[in-house]
């Protein structure tokens, strides 16, 4: 983000950004950054907050008023918490068995976004819109795709120029999306942290993707190897997994 | 929660290694413009997000969607490749990513002069060196339609 800062107002133009890694953006030195305690995806800091928003925006903008830069400033205020519950899905769970049973997963997802469709609907008429569509048909051909792969007779790319790796993942977005969408919906008003904890300990949708992402690690597709190491499955997933992994003793 | 103290040792090792590997951008430029209220301003978006229908961005990508400025929300998805930030507060609202809303309430306040007809997104994961020569072509595109804020905004 930084990086465009220079770029850009060296043409002559002058940016503000938002720095939501403070350590990068003092590192870069952009023109202007506005640091914010925000968890990342959220620069604004809280959806639905209007109020709050524009409170970050105003301070964003107030530094063009500046007479000379760099300027680094920091936000005041963390986000809102809001109504939301964190509670509900923090248990630490085992993923090693998500691995084994691959098949297995990826029927009982597609049973899984049968009983989620209720929830995704209301999630769209409430909201007016809905973010799947980057794989480009329905969430139930989404999940085929991906229980192709799984089932071992991986569908064709669904587009002209798709790599096998670019379908996987758009399918895997769309899928995780239309999750993310339904749950929001349900009782219990999840707070961020909890609907990621949940999507990733407790669907057989999580499940199905560590699959596909052991099988994409094995594969000799070159679209498919970085989508397995860095593109599917969080970080903090990932970690928990590295812990299950058998240790290494030297002789 | 964007402090990287409070990040786990693997994502506090990863952020770091990204300063680690920053190549050099020598002197910070800085540009005057006129009064804030006089501003004409854009968004650049690093989220990824464009307009449904739009070419999704595919990892490594350094190139850019045009966001035009009446795009409704519905019409409006996320094709980051990254896997680890949060996406349910775009899906609850655009505005926490792209404050589009925000920015035509600022402009209707007199905070700023005017909003761009056009708006812009990369996708961030994109190698830094990549951006420039589009970062290069889109400032001459900013400049044609006047803008001088710019507001960069990550996930």
């Amino acid at each position: 983000m930084g990086a465009l800062g220079h770029y850009i107002e060296r043409e002559g133009v002058p940016t503000a950004q938002i720095s939501l890694i403070r350590e990068q953006t003092a590192a870069i030195r952009p023109p202007r950054a506005l640091w914010v305690p925000f968890m990342l995806g959220r620069p604004f800091g809280a959806p639905n907050d209007p109020e709050f928003q524009r409170r970050v925006l105003h301070a964003l903008v107030s530094l063009f008023e500046r007479s000379a830069g760099p300027v680094l400033e920091n936000f005041p205020d963390d986000a809102p918490a809001g109504e939301a519950q964190d509670s509900g899905f923090a248990c630490p769970v085992s993923f090693a068995p998500a691995r084994a049973e691959g098949d297995g997963h990826a029927r009982a997802m597609q049973d899984e976004i049968g009983r989620l469709a209720p929830w995704y609907d209301l999630a769209k008429k409430r909201r007016g819109r809905t973010t799947v569509g980057v794989f480009g048909a329905t969430v139930k051909e989404a999940a085929r795709h991906v229980a192709s792969y799984l089932d071992g007779a991986p569908e064709s790319p669904p587009a002209a120029g798709w790599s096998a790796g670019i379908a996987v993942k758009r399918a895997c977005d769309d899928i995780k999306a239309y999750y993310y969408e339904a749950v929001a919906a349900q009782p219990g008003n999840l707070a961020p942290k909890a609907i990621e904890n949940w999507f990733w300990r407790e669907t057989a949708a999580a499940k199905a993707f560590l699959a596909i992402r052991e099988i994409c690690l094995h594969s000799t597709d070159e679209s498919l190897m970085p989508l397995g190491r860095l593109s599917l499955i969080p970080r903090f997933v990932t970690d928990g997994l590295s812990e299950l992994e058998p240790k290494q003793h030297r002789a | 929660m964007a402090r990287l103290t409070e990040f786990s040792e693997s994502e506090q090792k990863h952020h770091l290694d990204k300063i680690r590997d920053l190549p050099e951008f020598g002197q910070t430029p800085f540009v005057s413009g006129p009064l804030l209220n006089k501003r004409r301003v854009a968004i650049v978006t690093t989220s990824g997000v464009h307009v449904r229908g739009d070419r999704p961005f595919e990892i490594g990508a350094a190139d850019y969607r045009v966001i035009p400025g009446d795009t409704l929300a519905g019409n409006l998805i996320m094709s980051h490749v990254s896997v680890n930030f949060d996406r349910s507060g775009f899906q609850e609202d655009i505005n926490v990513v792209y404050p589009i809303d925000r920015l035509r309430e600022l402009m209707a306040e007199g905070v700023i002069g005017s909003v761009s007809e056009f708006h812009y997104s990369f996708m961030g994961a994109a190698p830094i060196r990549a951006l420039e020569p589009k970062a290069r072509e889109l400032a001459a595109l900013l400049k044609k339609d006047r803008v001088d804020a710019v507001l960069l905004t990550p996930v």
